[in-house]
């Protein structure tokens, strides 16, 4: 049986096409799926994310501890309230998810993690504590539910809509959060446009959605968040990545920190992988829409689409690759779409952000 | 879930206009176009092209997925509706009203093996 979110019974009351997604019972769309989109670029778009898993990490050390963890830098938050992305990474230095970890204070950490991922995480960060950091806590938040009002309009909508948080939250610097009352705001997301991610009480999430949507934030499904976050060059977990591949190989090496001289798990194993292959950008310029574990045949040898979809911004068809790093930006390769070789070109992801295409026509 | 009476279906969701020249005039059901979602490219068959009955002659693609669309009878593709081409979103906003080929079948048509409405709705709550 599929989990529910604590918004599940508003989602089938407004007619939400439904879809199995890591274990949750999840609105797919609520009609169109590329209106929706398109509300998130150009307005206000809000989805039900509560089935991420918010994990608070606390005790004495927990800066120590991630340091180690993590395969960002958690020295890199600095001011209470900052976020960091990064990849939590096994010895082998394979990707075992992707996260955002917020600083509140040294001795607590806040993590939200993917659904599907989210046990497995928690387990594998419980083992490392009890090898090195005994005195740190998890508390999973199943309390909470978590709602992404996304769009260059969805920042006036929630101060709207949810007027206390508007005076902690007006100066809030993009990748920051702060505490309001009972919610937890951040201007994150996973869009390409500005917005709030509102973790809030499971018990009163369903009037947040309420009062949100009497403010003119369109609710969105999983649909829109797919095309939204791959136009803006962001991966998913269990399709660009997993545990097969590293960061490297998955165009995530900005977010792993090398220099410094810290340890952390995977570090020698990433020091020591060969760099052959690389996660790019692909644009179809003619019809048809690039998919998933589609072949591409390139200059250098055969790679694979991990991620694809028509971009409704760019109203062609777009994805991610997994091809030899030899493939620059501006090469042609050949994608098999069902029985035919498309020409398509190699480009550097985001597609589209700040409800602009990026990409030339 | 809409299906005008003077149509005939296939349990594989296309709808079958017969037309007074003898042609058929073929689509996709609303109800194909509602499981679909969003439509972003259409791919028609050539006119001339023969076809046998249940080979996939056109494809209709969603931001989702993409579908075959099969040619309910033996014959030949005698038009293809190609200014819908540019505007996918058509056959979502009126599936009866966007039609994607017309085939004049090979010989006479086996109408027992086209659905009415009624028989269609029958084979959709099975699905």
């Amino acid at each position: 049986m599929p989990r529910h979110t604590p918004l599940h019974e508003l989602h089938r009351e407004r007619g939400a096409r439904m879809v199995d997604f890591g274990g949750w019972d999840m609105p797919l769309s609520y009609g169109s799926q590329v209106e929706e989109h398109h509300a998130v670029r150009r307005d206000a778009g809000m989805f039900d994310v509560s089935h991420m898993r918010v994990l608070d990490a606390t005790g004495a050390d927990v800066r120590g501890f991630l340091r180690h963890a993590l395969a960002n830098n958690v020295d890199k938050l600095k001011e209470p309230g900052k976020a960091l992305y990064s990849c939590l990474l096994d010895d082998a230095g394979h990707v075992l998810d992707d996260l955002i970890v917020y600083f509140l204070d040294e001795g607590f950490f806040r993590i939200v993690v993917n659904a599907a991922t989210a046990d497995k995480d928690v387990a594998w960060l419980r083992g490392l504590a009890a090898r090195s950091a005994p005195g740190i806590a998890f508390r999973e938040r199943g309390d909470l539910a978590m709602i992404a009002v996304q769009g260059p309009n969805a920042r006036a909508k929630v101060w709207q809509a949810l007027p206390d948080t508007q005076a902690p939250t007006a100066s809030l610097k993009p990748f920051t959060a702060a505490a309001v009352g009972e919610r937890f705001v951040a201007r994150t997301g996973y869009t390409g446009e500005d917005g709030f991610e509102i973790v809030t009480p499971a018990a009163s999430a369903a009037d947040d959605w309420r009062a949100l949507e009497a403010a003119g934030v369109r609710p969105c499904g999983l649909g829109a968040r797919d095309t939204l976050r791959l136009e803006a060059g962001m991966n998913l977990y269990g399709q660009d990545m997993d545990e097969s591949v590293g960061p490297f190989e998955s165009a995530l090496a900005w977010t792993v920190d090398m220099a410094s001289p810290r340890d952390f798990v995977g570090k020698a194993a990433l020091a020591a992988a060969p760099r052959d292959r690389a996660l790019v950008g692909l644009v179809l310029d003619g019809g048809g829409v690039l998919r998933a574990h589609q072949k591409v045949h390139t200059a250098h040898g055969e790679g694979e689409v991990t991620s694809g979809t028509f971009a409704p911004t760019l109203g062609r068809s777009i994805a991610f690759a997994r091809v030899p790093a030899a493939v620059a930006v501006g090469d042609t390769v050949a994608v098999e779409v069902r029985d035919k070789r498309l020409p398509a070109r190699v480009v550097k992801p985001p597609f589209a952000r700040n409800g602009k295409a990026l990409v030339a026509a | 879930m809409k299906l005008p009476a003077d149509l005939r279906y296939t349990a594989s969701h296309e709808w079958i206009r017969s037309e007074a020249d003898g042609t058929l005039t073929i689509g996709i059901t609303d109800h194909a176009q509602s499981s679909l979602g969003d439509l972003v490219f259409l791919e028609l068959p050539r006119p001339g092209r023969k076809v046998a009955a249940g080979e996939a002659v056109a494809v209709v693609e969603s931001v989702k997925a993409a579908s075959d669309v099969y040619a309910p009878v033996t014959g030949e593709v005698v038009d293809a509706n190609d200014a819908i081409v540019a505007t996918p979103e058509a056959v979502n906003q009126d599936a009866y009203a966007s039609w994607l080929f017309r085939i004049r079948p090979a010989g006479a048509v086996d109408a027992g093996k086209l659905l009415d409405a009624a028989a269609y709705e029958a084979t959709v709550g099975q699905d």
